[in-house]
């Protein structure tokens, strides 16, 4: 379904019993519920939706996916548009 | 932002849409079922990007629209006790029911809030021991899960003033009503990314063998979106009917087993009829007997109703993908996000709000 | 697909738009709807029917304008501001935009009985810190209280009278084809900081709000000499409604390169992560401007050089005079239409 972002588990906090973490998606954190990815550790990143991690991102596969699509279709991976994204104050 | 700003590179984009020029000969109806790929698709212009030959229909996957309509009179029904808040996701507020929607109600006085998850309403549940809190249930096998551990949680720490109103419904069903459709015109699907991120994949293979159709599970940025039409097209082409994963990086065969067990624990499936759609068999999910104390219909005593949709809304032909929203009569004039017909035009994701957005002109105008 | 019409006894009147929705509030077409059905029949005058930001009024050959605004913000405290200081900026801007200096304002308050006075104390507090950082001062006030429950905390509405220098002439139906435009810095810091600290939402952002007076700003992009045909602070509705704003006061098409539009790594990942578009994310201490293309460097260079603009950057140009309307160039290469918000824009979870 839908909207599920990836973000970045910066911490493990467990709440009476259940395992949560706060989730960073580069720039705001969230306190979501990580009991469905019992495996997550401190750096995985998640995909979030509705306040849960649905599954741990395989990095892997991530990156296998980007070489076979920018072997066959793209240029340098680092030539994304520029786009003048601040940091904060 | 990391596996995301990946997937949205313009150079790979435009190398992929070469990609399926160069593979398409012919025609193709490709649906993809997740309103959160149709609102991608509008948002980054992405059936423009694509060849004539490839049709891109937009199938009913955006849960908020085909909830039923007396579910969201409940909704209402319910939001409107003095003593009950009732808890929501912001794209439902909107969502007509027979007379109103749940702004409306907020309006004369309805306590009714926006939660981001089902946990946040269980937290409010413990905080505010007085009210009768009630979570409006929305969602896919995606969200499901997450309605379950609220209420695994609600019975675990006893919590006496939580309940929902269950609305979750199947995906595989939908499609299944889709390929069954006399009138179906779609040849492939990209089936929904995170929906298989929770179920797996082995409940689209019945679909890819009994039907012939390839099913390309995609996910929901523009670049895996465009990858997703260039495998689909790809097997199309080739003569074949296969089931493909496209968003690996998240989707597994099997699934989230964790999900899937809690899921099976709490929930049963049952008949729904889906709002701009026919009853699909075992499409919705509803709380097993044990948890019935939880489940706001039974706690409420709702009455169950059967209520008629205005006649004007198109909005069945649009979810099967058969009606694209600016050939609707009433698009952008008399059905507008403010004044919305029909469920499609309110949700964000609707298709029909979604073209509405983006900027497509009426038909008639262009 | 049929049925058996059976109505559930509901008490609520019908929704046919016989009462007032929260989506009349925010800024976006609705907004625009209530206003055009309710108050311009009723009120009509020529300054009130040209809905500017401000009221230009003549006097003995000196221009002034005068504006109003009512601030209704929850939680009334959020990073970086409250309801004191975006009262007090908010209608300082108002004057700004049409390059005024800005000599006074009014502040009324209805406070609802049982609000903390420890909690009031703040917010007048920061009022007198915004007003002074600004250099204005808040010259006349009224109180109100009402009944516990009617009034979420406290009410303020702030009126401000600002004097236009000579040759002064920023309106928006000055754009023209070929202009350029530009934002003064990264957009939708206030919305997201504002709701970082809703109750429901919940996370944690060092994203603050950009509250702040913008008055000093715009004399610094005057005195650069370019040739600056209108200015708008996007509040809510965002950087997407202030510009079909303007295009629909200039009759113009306006072309926005999304790629080009400032936003914070903060409020990207908030907007993300709550399915929110950051062009209609409210602002409060930016402005949006068209200039004619041969000055954009030069009122850029100014902005650049002034605290509150060094992050301004050209987002996109007047295109040509025709129906009015915003198209976006987006981050693919691809062009949609920008339209104006239609009701509340909702955290999406689907």
């Amino acid at each position: 379904m839908c909207l599920g972002v990836p973000g970045r588990i910066v911490r493990l906090v467990e709440e009476e019993g259940l395992q949560m973490g706060d989730v960073d998606f580069g720039g705001a954190v969230r306190r979501v519920c990580l009991a469905y990815v019992p495996d997550a550790a401190e750096g995985d990143y998640a995909v979030i939706h509705a306040g849960f991690a649905i599954s741990l991102v395989d990095a892997a596969e991530a990156e296998r996916t980007l070489s076979l699509l920018n072997d066959a279709f793209g240029e340098d991976l680092s030539a994304v548009n520029p786009s003048p994204d601040t940091e904060n104050r | 932002m990391k596996y995301v700003d990946e997937f949205r590179d313009a150079e790979l984009a435009r190398g992929l849409v070469a990609e399926i020029r160069r593979t398409v000969t012919r025609p193709w109806t490709i649906m993809e079922v997740c309103g959160g790929q149709t609102h991608t698709i509008l948002r980054y212009g992405l059936d423009e990007l694509l060849p004539a030959e490839v049709t891109l229909a937009h199938g009913p996957g955006c849960p908020v629209c085909v909830t039923p309509i007396e579910l969201i009179d409940q909704a209402i029904t319910l939001a409107l006790q003095p003593q009950i808040t009732l808890c929501s996701f912001g794209d439902m507020l909107r969502v007509p029911g027979s007379a109103h929607n749940l702004f409306a109600a907020r309006a004369a006085g309805a306590d009714v809030r926006v939660v981001y998850s089902p946990l946040d309403a269980l937290d409010l549940a413990r905080r505010e021991p007085a009210r009768q809190v009630v979570f409006f249930a929305v969602g896919f096998e995606t969200t499901a899960p997450t309605t379950a551990m609220a209420v695994w949680r609600a019975a675990q720490l006893q919590v006496p003033n939580f309940s929902v109103l269950m609305a979750h419904v199947r995906v595989p069903p939908a499609m299944e009503a889709i390929l069954s459709s006399p009138d179906n015109r779609v040849q492939g699907f990209l089936a929904a990314g995170h929906v298989c991120t929770v179920m797996g994949l082995d409940e689209y293979l019945p679909l890819v063998r009994r039907f012939r159709v390839p099913i390309v599970v995609t996910g929901f940025e523009p670049i895996d979106l465009l990858h997703g039409v260039a495998m689909c097209i790809r097997q199309l082409e080739d003569g074949r009917a296969d089931l493909e994963n496209q968003y690996a990086r998240s989707v597994r065969v099997e699934g989230n087993v964790d999900a899937q067990q809690l899921m099976h624990e709490m929930f049963a499936a049952v008949d729904r009829r889906w709002r701009g759609l026919d009853t699909l068999a075992q499409s919705a999910l509803v709380l097993r007997e044990r948890y019935a104390v939880y489940d706001a219909a039974r706690r409420f005593a709702l009455p169950q109703q059967a209520v008629t949709e205005p006649s004007e809304c198109h909005a069945g032909e649009v979810l099967r993908g058969l009606l694209k929203p600016p050939g609707c009569p009433a698009f952008g004039t008399r059905c507008t996000p403010e004044r919305p017909l029909g469920a499609p035009m309110v949700s964000t994701e609707g298709t029909c709000a979604a073209y509405f957005r983006a900027g497509r002109q009426p038909e008639a105008i262009r | 697909m049929s049925g058996t019409t059976i109505r559930l006894h509901c008490p609520l009147p019908s929704d046919d738009g016989s009462v007032v929705l929260l989506g009349h509030g925010s800024g976006g077409r609705m907004t625009a709807d209530l206003i055009r059905r309710i108050f311009l029949p009723a009120l009509s005058n020529p300054a009130l029917d040209r809905l500017n930001d401000n009221a230009e009024l003549r006097a003995s050959g000196v221009r002034l304008v005068f504006t109003t605004d009512a601030f209704v913000v929850s939680p009334l405290r959020f990073p970086g501001g409250d309801l004191g200081s975006i009262a007090v900026n908010g209608t300082i801007n108002d004057l700004a935009v049409s390059g005024a200096h800005p000599l006074g304002l009014s502040a009324a308050f209805i406070l609802e009985e049982g609000f903390p006075l420890d909690e009031l104390r703040t917010l007048v507090d920061s009022m007198q810190r915004a007003a002074r950082g600004a250099g204005v001062d808040i010259v006349t006030a009224d109180t109100k209280v009402v009944e516990r429950g009617k009034a979420d905390g406290v009410f303020i509405t702030t009126s401000g009278v600002g004097l236009v220098p000579d040759g002064v002439d920023l309106d928006p139906t000055r754009a023209q084809p070929g202009d350029a435009i530009l934002v003064s810095g990264p957009i939708g810091d206030h919305g997201i900081a504002v709701l970082s600290a809703r109750e429901g939402l919940r996370f944690d952002t060092t994203v603050v709000s950009d509250c702040a007076a913008l008055h000093t700003l715009v004399a610094a992009m005057l005195a650069s000499g370019g040739a600056i045909r209108c200015l708008r602070d996007p509040t809510r509705g965002g950087v997407a409604t202030a510009l079909n704003e303007l295009a629909g006061s200039s009759r113009v098409e306006m072309l926005i390169d999304e790629p080009a539009i400032p936003v914070r790594n903060g409020v990207r990942a908030a907007c993300e992560m709550l399915g929110l578009d950051p062009l209609y994310v409210a602002c409060e201490g930016r402005l949006v401007g068209v200039v004619a293309a041969a000055d954009a460097e030069r009122v850029l260079a100014a902005m650049h050089a002034h605290p509150l603009g060094s992050e301004a950057h050209r987002i996109g140009t007047v295109y040509g005079q025709a129906a009015p309307r915003v198209l976006l160039r987006t981050t693919l290469g691809t062009t949609r239409i920008l339209d104006v918000l239609s009701g509340a824009q909702l955290p999406r979870i689907c």
